[in-house]
């Protein structure tokens, strides 16, 4: 089964979803945090794929990229690192986040094949229209086993919502609200409890995980109460800036978010 | 006659180029804006709001002048689609003045935009201030720097200036940062755009409200020459709106050369360039797929051009399609003979052009024209605002 969906069914609420950009701090440190965030309790990591112009970051995770790409982060390299990884990350979904560009570039069939063979077991591309999606890779995406994962935000309209819904069979990723990632969160609270509200109150067929925003155990745990889990990733960033120990930086932030 | 140079298909592709490859965030924004341009455009009440405004603040028609003493030094007959008259001192204005009465349509009340040279930013402030709408810019900080006369008239006018400090902090950096506002105030806010770039239906929409410079031409020149269709057409392309407005009515027209001059900065191979048309291949760049400057892994380079308006790593989507298609000609033009053009333009007719549009100046000679073919070449914006530049390389101009 797909890990993604074994991840939800063990856990049925409060799952953690943390995001880091691959190569930062330094080139070397994607497996270790891996290994890391795994070991410590996360239960699904995201990767991000740096990319020079993403369009929907904030400055801190756009910096982690800059910065990544100058360690001499790319595709090729980062699937050579992810090599063998499931042998000591056996069961942590492993989703792979960017944009679409770079992909494009690399071929998406080789970037399904490589990612597949690595062992990831989704996909979000922020900038990946949904017709484009069903046109062009929905097949090579299922060829390899990679679910998809679609961005739904306050404005999304229900009958667009059914239809990614209908398109993956993984995660459903609520925006919590208006601007880019690590931002603050600007709408009202109620605002924002009746948006999750009424998506609960559609009864998807995927769980739901709620991005944007989130970065404590406080705000962890409000994303919770709507959703079956939480994403952190500007937050988890942060974190990292200036240590020397990031595998134990890692495991003292989940312990913070989770314990 | 081939009808998808001047209409894109329904999802807005030029053959491969085009498209809307934006993140949800954006898609309420661009779904409403693809549903509503058309229908808004059509609507003669904004027709007649538009055309009076062009008429009456823009100052159109623009005059189509016949520049005697650059067609004797070129043994050609040139002719200048005189743009830098419009208010403001560019093109720009055409697209900004139709924008901002679709904003309003649309029931917004903040309007945001991304500049290069500042002529865009300056056009768009102006119509703010026409309607009493909230107006913030996006430059880069380098751009800021080489175009300070613009940043202090967008001030003046009543527009909140920002400072993109990423990347390589021009042209496709300021982009970026205004894409990010509009993610983040995705209710209220129109985004103007300047150029045919970005998803679509912009590059359309942006490209039908700059139709009017061809349109003009064609009757202008049945006046002059006898004939609506010139032999060819110039223009400088960054993103390209004022070369779409000055090809868009000639797109269908194959006796008409059109030729796109981008700016190749130190040379078109030296790392310092711009010309995307021979250094771009397709990707995604600010929402659309089209020709775009990148390194094998997909990371977009960072373009040069001494001049801001084209130091953009992209072109428009249709510009790519006429590039690939082979219906448009593409030139590339250094720096330095772009600044040799600015002079001979000054001396020969008493028009100071901006740097951009030097670029379409200094193609003049490599043309091929012959003596009784007639060449328009659209002066896209007056040079008061390169003025700085100018000193600064006085030793080359001279």
């Amino acid at each position: 089964m797909n890990r993604i969906k074994s991840a939800f069914q063990k856990k049925q609420k409060g799952l953690l979803n943390i995001y880091f950009t691959a190569g930062y701090p330094r080139l070397h440190d994607t497996v270790p945090l891996l290994q890391a965030l795994a070991t410590a309790g996360a239960d699904l990591i995201e990767i991000g794929m740096p990319f020079s112009d993403p369009l929907a970051d904030g400055p801190v995770i756009q910096a982690s990229s800059t910065a990544a790409l100058h360690n001499g982060m790319n595709m090729r390299v980062l699937f050579s690192q992810l090599q063998g990884i499931r042998e000591s990350v056996p069961d942590t979904p492993i989703l792979l986040m960017g944009y679409l560009n770079p992909v494009m570039q690399f071929g998406v069939e080789n970037f399904c094949r490589e990612a597949a063979a690595a062992g990831v077991d989704g996909v979000i591309l922020p900038d990946l229209p949904l017709d484009d999606y069903v046109q062009e890779y929905q097949d090579v995406f299922r060829r390899h086993n990679l679910r998809p994962v679609f961005l739904i935000t306050p404005q999304t309209a229900p009958e667009r919502i059914r239809r990614i819904d209908e398109l993956t069979d993984s995660f459903l990723y609520l925006v919590s609200g208006p601007g880019t990632t690590g931002g603050a969160n600007t709408q009202a609270a109620g605002v924002q409890d009746a948006y999750f509200q009424r998506i609960e109150d559609m009864k998807l067929r995927n769980p739901r995980l709620i991005g944007f925003g989130i970065g404590d155990k406080a705000s962890f745990q409000h994303a919770c109460r709507y959703a079956e889990g939480a994403i952190i990733g500007s937050a988890f960033i942060r974190a990292l800036d200036g240590v020397e120990d990031v595998p134990a930086a890692a495991q003292r932030f989940v312990q913070s978010v989770v314990a | 006659m081939n009808p998808t140079y001047q209409h894109p298909t329904e999802r807005g592709y030029y053959g491969q180029f085009g498209g809307a490859f934006i993140p949800e965030m954006l898609y309420p924004n661009v779904e409403e804006l693809r549903d509503n341009y058309l229908t808004i455009f059509a609507d003669p009440e904004f027709q007649r709001e538009y055309q009076q405004l062009l008429r009456d603040y823009v100052g159109r028609p623009t005059p189509l002048f016949e520049a005697k003493r650059l067609s004797e030094k070129y043994n050609t007959r040139i002719f200048l689609k005189r743009e830098d008259l419009c208010h403001t001192g560019a093109h720009k204005i055409n697209n900004t003045v139709g924008q901002i009465l679709l904003a309003k349509r649309l029931g917004k009340t903040r309007i945001i935009a991304e500049t290069g040279a500042g002529q865009h930013g300056v056009a768009t402030a102006t119509v703010c201030a026409l309607m009493g709408m909230e107006c913030i810019v996006y430059m880069g900080e380098i751009d800021m720097e080489r175009q300070k006369p613009n940043v202090y008239r967008m001030r003046l006018l009543g527009a909140e200036v920002r400072a993109a400090m990423s990347g390589s902090r021009t042209l496709k950096d300021a982009t970026n940062e205004a894409i990010r506002d509009w993610i983040s105030n995705p209710v209220d806010t129109h985004y103007i755009i300047g150029s045919v770039v970005g998803p679509h239906p912009y590059p359309d929409l942006v490209a039908r409200l700059q139709a009017v410079i061809s349109e003009e031409m064609r009757k202008q020149l049945l006046e002059k020459t006898g004939s609506e269709l010139p032999n060819y057409v110039v223009a400088c392309v960054g993103g390209g709106s004022n070369a779409a407005g000055a090809f868009y009515h000639f797109l269908e027209e194959p006796s008409v050369q059109l030729v796109a001059v981008e700016a190749a900065g130190h040379g078109i191979h030296s790392g310092h360039s711009a010309a995307t048309s021979v250094l771009g291949k397709p990707g995604i760049i600010h929402g659309s797929r089209t020709l775009l400057m990148q390194d094998e892994d997909g990371q977009i380079t960072e373009p040069y051009s001494l001049s801001a308006g084209l130091d953009y790593p992209g072109i428009g989507p249709l510009h790519a399609f006429l590039a690939e298609s082979g219906r448009a000609r593409f030139i590339s033009i250094e720096d330095e003979p772009a600044l040799k053009a600015v002079s001979e333009c000054s001396r020969l007719e008493g028009i100071i052009p901006a740097l951009e549009t030097a670029h379409a100046l200094a193609a003049i000679g490599q043309l091929g024209a012959g003596p009784e073919e007639v060449v328009v070449i659209n002066l896209s914006g007056r040079g008061d605002k390169d003025l700085e530049t100018y000193i600064k390389y006085a030793d080359t101009i001279m």
